[in-house]
């Protein structure tokens, strides 16, 4: 599994965000398993991408066997890359998976995120509705990316607004996540939407 | 396709220890993406009271790293790297650009360098 790989105990040497960059910003990438957030990350990324752990619950219960502690927490490895833009900034992207359960992280990597990315698998369209119903209710701006397998189904653009209950304004796209310039342009069309969202004409 | 994501337990007696089972304060709430880098000072500043992962974050910070790259490198959540990193603020010893966490919802402008640096890549 890539995940497994990216955890590796000795990862690459460290690859320094340029002198020049004066800040950093974030968005997300979530839907569910297997629907292509790796690999969107993966071919945007100048860096291979990498995994951390997220902490899903602190409060685990606590049982003590002769004095020794035995606390377990749960941790779902996130997996990002990074995109250095016009030497001055850098962009992270953080795959967030989309079921419930993991919406503790979800709150912590939200915290200061510009929007969010949500891919879609025509071929399972309830998979993603966790994911688009948790931004909602976080109310983080998004886009709809289709994530186009050989053996997708073509639902035509009405259809899949309506199967996915978007609102009229939110962006829906159609993207090959193993492509550069694809998957590039379905984050323009992300930020496109950010900035009307921010600044409505 | 590989996997997204991995979900497993683990004992988290480590990370509590590391953290002497604090949070952190305001300071430990750096978001994932806030860049740090050592300062200048944490090259001649004497390393009492410093623990191991205090130091092996100061030699990875040779250059700007994310919160989330530390975390990853180290192989340490990054609630636990929060905190750490908080510690070696409080001291000198590393400096955040920008040196406070960025305005919660970030403004028009941002997001414009952010479409002008996506478009340039086209």
């Amino acid at each position: 599994m890539a995940s497994k790989a990216a955890c590796d105990p000795s990862p690459p040497p460290p690859q320094y965000v340029r002198p020049t960059v004066s800040g950093a910003a974030k968005l997300l990438v979530v839907g569910p398993l297997g629907v292509g957030k790796t690999t969107l990350i993966k071919t945007v990324s100048e860096i291979r991408p990498l995994s951390t752990e997220a902490v899903m619950s602190q409060a685990g219960a606590r049982v003590d066997h002769g004095g020794e502690r035995t606390k377990t927490t749960t941790t779902v490895a996130l997996d990002f890359g990074r995109m250095t833009l016009d030497g001055e900034l850098v962009l992270y992207l953080f795959g967030t998976p989309g079921q419930q359960r993991f919406l503790p992280a979800w709150r912590e990597l939200a915290r200061g995120a510009l929007g969010a990315l949500a891919l879609v698998d025509t071929r399972d369209l309830a998979a993603s509705f966790d994911a688009i119903g948790q931004l909602e209710d976080m109310d983080l701006p998004f886009a709809v990316a289709v994530n186009a397998f050989p053996d997708s189904p073509g639902y035509g653009e009405a259809r899949l607004r309506e199967a996915l209950d978007l609102l009229p304004r939110t962006p829906l796209v159609v993207c090959d996540a193993r492509e550069y310039r694809s998957s590039v342009t379905a984050l323009i069309a992300l930020v496109t939407h950010l900035i009307d969202t921010a600044e409505p004409s | 396709m590989t996997g997204d994501w991995e979900e497993r337990t683990t004992p988290a007696v480590r990370p509590y220890v590391i953290t002497g089972g604090r949070s952190g304060g305001p300071a430990a709430t750096l978001p994932w993406e806030t860049l740090v880098r050592a300062a200048d000072a944490a090259a001649t500043a004497g390393s009492a009271g410093l623990q191991p992962e205090h130091r092996r974050i100061l030699e990875l910070c040779q250059g700007l790293l994310s919160v989330a790259e530390i975390a990853a490198h180290l192989g340490q959540p990054p609630s636990v790297v929060q905190v750490l990193l908080a510690d070696l603020i409080e001291r000198g010893l590393l400096v955040a650009r920008p040196p406070v966490p960025a305005a919660e919802r970030a403004d028009v402008t941002m997001l414009r360098k952010v479409l002008h640096g996506l478009e340039s890549r086209l």
